[in-house]
């Protein structure tokens, strides 16, 4: 046998493996009976990587355990994840992917494609969650019928920050609180419900904007901590913000324990960065539980994701150990497959969005067990959930809860929802 | 275009005159027009429809870059923004104070095109680089003033929702219906273009990117000749932006940030500077290439793995592709992928025979 035949052996054997690679990505992906598709946008690629690699993850594995306890029995769901790198175009085709494969729910990722997916999502009848960005306005759901905020929006946890601020101030006077924002429509959103709170308690506050992205923001501290002398700081930070903020405050010699970051501003990275030590005592809002890693699985849901790895003979998956944005995952995954669960209930097997958002919109005092998250109670009007949120406090190199789960002012909130801005 | 020259006879202007004077391209076209009007909507699902529309979107907008970068010379690393002031613009004027979408298309363009102009004046004193930068600074100034301006309005997303646009009472709705719509408008787009470049403001502009100095001394006004590339350019952009507002039903300033500007200019570099078929043909490979490489990772993947495990792989295997699929197109050929074409047709011009 000669080189030469070897060669064109070798070559042709690459070619069929080509080939049949090429007919496994055209031809493949079996369906199997009775499946009910989510949809799951996610960026592990572009500017949110840092929480979309988290989070996603945290998603699947709630699904995993969903379907392995056979929670709607005979039926699994398969979420469909597409990546869209943060890019408006590719979120809109990975949306149309979606509903070609006939997802019955579209767990959305990011603000532009949250706004510019509104429109559609009730053209074609399919809902939409966006926990934690999106427009706080969507929790109308008169307004946006098909968009579900599903945990506490910007209005929310502006309104929770003054209330634990209210509830742990012992000064005689009203405190003075400076509110630190990322200078972006999220970052004044959550203006009109301080503008409310202020008049209705009567504290003194000041906003300090931060210009994009984020990351010089000295002047505003001095601003804050030698000029306006504020008792409490409220920091509404993206990406890399959170932890400048820390560092500068640190280095004013600004008490951390007078700071309460939103829920964007407190993720395990964002910390670690600055210091666990340096940041010991900063509070951060969230809407799920925090403060678990893989090795210290300390809540029940977690423990039961653990298992099902363990009996696949696998340890517990590393992205547990950023707990802040994992644990977010599984939390918008039980309130997807809750809804499922309960339209399969109502309508049998053949739903579609329409069953599904009904179905979401009947989701009524459901948590997962142990604290995990607040008790959602969805209605046609507040697809938001309640709005509830829990202070962490970090403390010794981790996070602990600062509070029960809590609303604060939800009437406040509530007035400018039901406005529609 | 597919073409041979022989047994072309032009006997009148008129025939001197056509855009395709050989008989071949013109079959072509008709070809073409048949397959993408007739043809594809008929076989096409609802999803591939969508993924035309974003093609068909960011091939006006590849060709409106085109015509300041590859015709002109002029870099512009603004693009993006000049989209999102035609987006407002039409979004303010159509669901705020209630005009005709048409009125508000063409006033979004225009708007994009006053815009671009302003921005365009430092072009007559720096060049290359430093212009790229005065650009860039419209892109942070634009997005700043839509983010900031009182008189825009948007509420706390900073965006404006409205209703899609009906054509004698048939509402735009499905990809079907706005597959119709973007087309007939990137046709449009095509054909100025084409044309443009046969006019003398469309050689002025070749003569000012192949050096300036020369054309101003043949009698060419630069300044001017730059300026109007500046405003057709910023138009093109701005009806873009018209077309992705009334495409989403929302304008929203998110979607035009600075890397949508690159984007733009490496699907120009990709496809080929100064060729309108090149700015296609890189708005389709850059748009396209992340999707179809994500759908195959993702099927070949599905046979080995769960879902939840390719989803971690795929992502970073398909970034790995996508830059590299760039590099490679880029070293084989630096022309673009217009030059690939030009390769192709070059070889059939003169089939049977290797060269002439």
């Amino acid at each position: 046998m000669s080189i030469e035949h070897n060669r064109r052996i070798s070559r042709a054997a690459a070619a069929l493996a080509t080939v049949a690679l090429l007919a496994m990505g055209l031809f493949g992906g079996a369906v199997s009976a009775k499946e009910y598709v989510i949809g799951m946008q996610c960026d592990r690629s572009g500017p949110t990587k840092p929480v979309g690699a988290y989070m996603c993850p945290g998603f699947h594995d709630y699904i995993k355990v969903f379907n392995k306890k056979n929670t709607i029995p005979g039926s699994t769901i398969r979420v469909m994840e597409i990546d869209h790198g943060y890019q408006v175009p590719r979120g809109i085709e990975a949306y149309e992917r979606f509903k070609e494969a006939g997802a019955v729910s579209i767990a959305l990722f990011g603000t532009p494609h949250t706004v510019s997916l509104t429109p559609k999502l009730t053209e074609d009848q399919i809902l939409g969650t966006s926990p934690g960005f999106g427009s706080a306005a969507g929790a109308n759901g008169e307004k946006f019928p098909f968009l579900f905020p599903l945990a506490a929006s910007y209005w929310s946890q502006a309104a929770s920050a003054v209330k634990f601020i209210q509830d742990n101030w012992k000064g005689a006077k009203q405190p003075k609180i400076a509110y630190m924002y990322y200078d972006n429509p999220a970052g004044r959103e959550p203006f009109p419900i301080m503008d409310d709170l202020q008049k209705m308690l009567g504290f003194e506050m000041e906003k300090y904007a931060v210009p994009a992205p984020g990351i010089e923001m000295r002047p505003q501290v001095l601003d804050v901590t030698r000029k306006f002398k504020a008792d409490w700081v409220m920091g509404q930070f993206f990406g890399r913000a959170p932890t400048v903020s820390l560092k500068e405050f640190a280095r004013m010699g600004y008490p951390r324990d007078r700071m309460i970051g939103f829920v964007w501003a407190g993720g395990e990275s964002d910390i670690s960065v600055a210091g666990w030590e340096q940041s010991e005592g900063y509070y951060t809002i969230q809407f799920a539980w925090v403060g678990s890693s893989s090795k210290n699985l300390n809540q029940p849901i977690l423990q039961e994701i653990a298992e099902v790895y363990k009996a696949e003979g696998k340890p517990a998956p590393e992205e547990m150990d950023v707990s802040v944005y994992y644990n977010r995952g599984v939390m918008a995954a039980a309130v997807h497959a809750e809804s499922i669960r309960w339209a399969v209930g109502k309508y049998g097997e053949k739903i579609t969005g329409k069953e599904v958002k009904e179905g979401m919109e009947n989701v009524k005092n459901f948590a997962l067990p142990g604290g995990f998250m607040a008790p959602v109670t969805m209605s046609g009007q507040d697809h938001e959930g309640g709005g509830a949120v829990r202070i962490f406090q970090v403390h010794n190199g981790g996070f602990r809860p600062a509070t029960d789960w809590f609303v604060g002012y939800r009437e406040v909130v509530m007035k400018h929802v039901a406005a529609g801005e | 275009m597919l073409n041979r020259e022989t047994a072309t006879f032009k006997r009148t202007y008129a025939e001197d005159m056509a855009l395709y004077p050989a008989p071949l391209p013109r079959y072509t076209i008709l070809v073409l027009l048949f397959l993408f009007f007739v043809v594809v909507p008929l076989v096409s699902s609802e999803y591939t429809l969508g993924v035309a529309n974003l093609l068909g979107i960011a091939s006006f907008g590849a060709l409106g870059l085109n015509l300041l970068v590859g015709y002109t010379g002029q870099i512009s690393i603004g693009h993006a923004a000049f989209m999102s002031v035609g987006a407002y613009t039409s979004a303010m004027l159509v669901s705020i104070m209630g005009l005709h979408w048409g009125l508000g298309m063409i006033a979004g363009g225009a708007a994009a095109a006053f815009l671009g102009m302003l921005v365009g004046i430092p072009s007559l004193r720096i060049k290359g680089l430093y212009l790229a930068i005065s650009t860039l600074a419209a892109q942070l100034i634009i997005e700043w003033g839509i983010n900031h301006l009182p008189f825009i309005p948007g509420g706390a997303g900073g965006s404006i929702y409205m209703d899609k646009p009906s054509i004698f009472g048939f509402q735009l709705k499905t990809n079907l219906s706005f597959y119709y719509f973007i087309y007939v408008v990137l046709v449009i787009g095509i054909v100025f273009a084409l044309n443009l470049f046969r006019t003398h403001l469309g050689r002025s502009m070749i003569a000012v990117r192949d050096r300036d100095i020369a054309a101003e001394i043949i009698g060419i006004n630069i300044f001017k000749v730059k300026l109007t590339a500046f405003g057709i350019a910023s138009f093109y952009a701005g009806i873009t932006g018209v077309l992705y507002t009334y495409y989403f039903g929302v304008a929203n300033y998110e979607a035009f940030t600075l890397v949508v500007s690159i984007q733009f200019l490496a699907m120009i570099i990709i496809g080929g500077l100064g060729s309108v078929l090149g700015s296609v043909f890189g708005a389709v490979f850059i748009s396209l290439l992340p999707i179809v490489l994500d759908i195959f990772l993702r099927r070949v993947g599905g046979e080995f793995m769960e879902e939840s495990q390719i989803a971690a792989i795929t992502t970073q295997i398909q970034l790995m592709l996508y830059g590299g699929l760039i590099m490679l197109f880029l070293v084989v050929e630096p022309d673009g992928l217009r030059k690939l074409w030009r390769n192709i047709t070059d070889y059939f011009k003169v089939w049977p025979f290797p060269y002439l």
